[in-house]
């Protein structure tokens, strides 16, 4: 995920964020059938890779796309690429 | 081939040229390459140049177009006799049921927009579809409000939005998801915005197409009817001269 606020990112402030979407948007089913995770989070370069079940990533998706705050700063989360493993997924996105 | 994206609705301040700029910076970077920035019905050919060409240097092909807002339908067969020639979008803001109904039928109208906090002044019920089929008007949906708005509003815009957008494919009027968006924080790719239209019920083949195809149709047959070799529907000058 490409990560776009003012400021620094904090790890804490973002899984809290997501958490939020998905049950704003799914409720504690919905967020619950995620199974999401923060795999890592590169303050510096604002890039995070999140795990999710593979059946739920739309939902995850659109949670993600409908978040427009870290904390309290505004910000914007863009999924730049979906893999099924974490190496595909480096060499995919390059990071 | 690779897909083109587009979003019809950006509302930006066009006379701040260093913010469209980055806007269109932004968009290029998240996979747009066609805009439609609404520009006031007195805005001069000028003007939409400028922009035009602060787009190209973004990789951006500009769609001009003008947001009409009538309070009767006399209003909006006025309006539209005056500024059809001069956007390439028409886009109508339904405040009442005659102006909806109008909008509709009339061929000259591209995106029909309802109120998004009146739900009463929603007017996209079937007998509003039927017109809008036998005509060229599509059903355009901002995402704007949904990321902006929150608790029961959010609720009720998505029940509408998915009444809406079922009763559009039940009578084959193409559906158009624009961001509606005047600051970059808020812009999303398209894909997200498609992600987002599967909460009012829409399937991610059809949503793509609302972000794609449906607009790029709607710009293509609009610059075809605004080109100086269009006549009519189906007929077009194609040589000119004594040997004609």
């Amino acid at each position: 995920m490409g990560l776009e606020l003012d400021g620094a990112v904090d790890s804490k402030e973002l899984m809290n964020a997501i958490w939020g979407a998905i049950l704003k948007l799914y409720g504690e089913y919905g967020a619950s059938l995620a199974g999401i995770s923060l795999i890592e989070c590169d303050a510096a370069k604002k890039l995070a890779v999140l795990r999710t079940s593979n059946a739920s990533i739309n939902m995850v998706r659109t949670a993600l796309a409908s978040m427009t705050k870290i904390g309290d700063k505004s910000a914007a989360v863009h999924v730049l690429t979906v893999s099924g493993t974490i190496k595909a997924l480096r060499k995919k996105s390059k990071l | 081939m690779r897909r083109t994206y587009a979003d019809l609705h950006l509302c930006t301040n066009f006379k701040d040229y260093q913010k469209v700029s980055r806007i269109m910076g932004k968009a290029s970077k998240l996979g747009y390459r066609l805009i439609g920035i609404t520009f006031p019905p007195n805005s001069s050919n000028e003007e939409i140049q400028k922009i035009r060409s602060i787009c190209a240097e973004a990789k951006i092909d500009l769609v001009s177009r003008v947001d009409l807002k009538p309070r009767r339908s006399k209003e909006l067969i006025y309006d539209l006799r005056r500024l059809r020639r001069k956007f390439e979008i028409i886009g109508v803001s339904c405040e009442s049921k005659d102006v909806a109904r109008q909008a509709a039928k009339d061929r000259r109208v591209d995106l029909l927009n309802f109120s998004t906090f009146d739900f009463r002044r929603r007017f996209f019920d079937r007998a509003e579809a039927e017109l809008a089929s036998n005509s060229l008007a599509s059903l355009e949906v901002d995402m704007k409000f949904l990321l902006t708005l929150e608790g029961v509003a959010r609720i009720r815009l998505l029940s509408a939005l998915r009444r809406e957008t079922a009763i559009a494919r039940e009578f084959h009027v193409p559906i158009i998801i624009s961001s509606g968006v005047s600051e970059d924080m808020l812009m999303r790719k398209p894909r997200e915005l498609a992600a987002l239209a599967s909460l009012f019920g829409l399937d991610e083949v059809v949503a793509v197409e609302t972000v794609s195809a449906n607009p790029l149709k709607i710009v293509k047959r609009n610059r075809e009817k605004l080109g100086p070799k269009f006549v009519a529907p189906g007929i077009r000058v194609i040589r000119e001269g004594k040997d004609c």
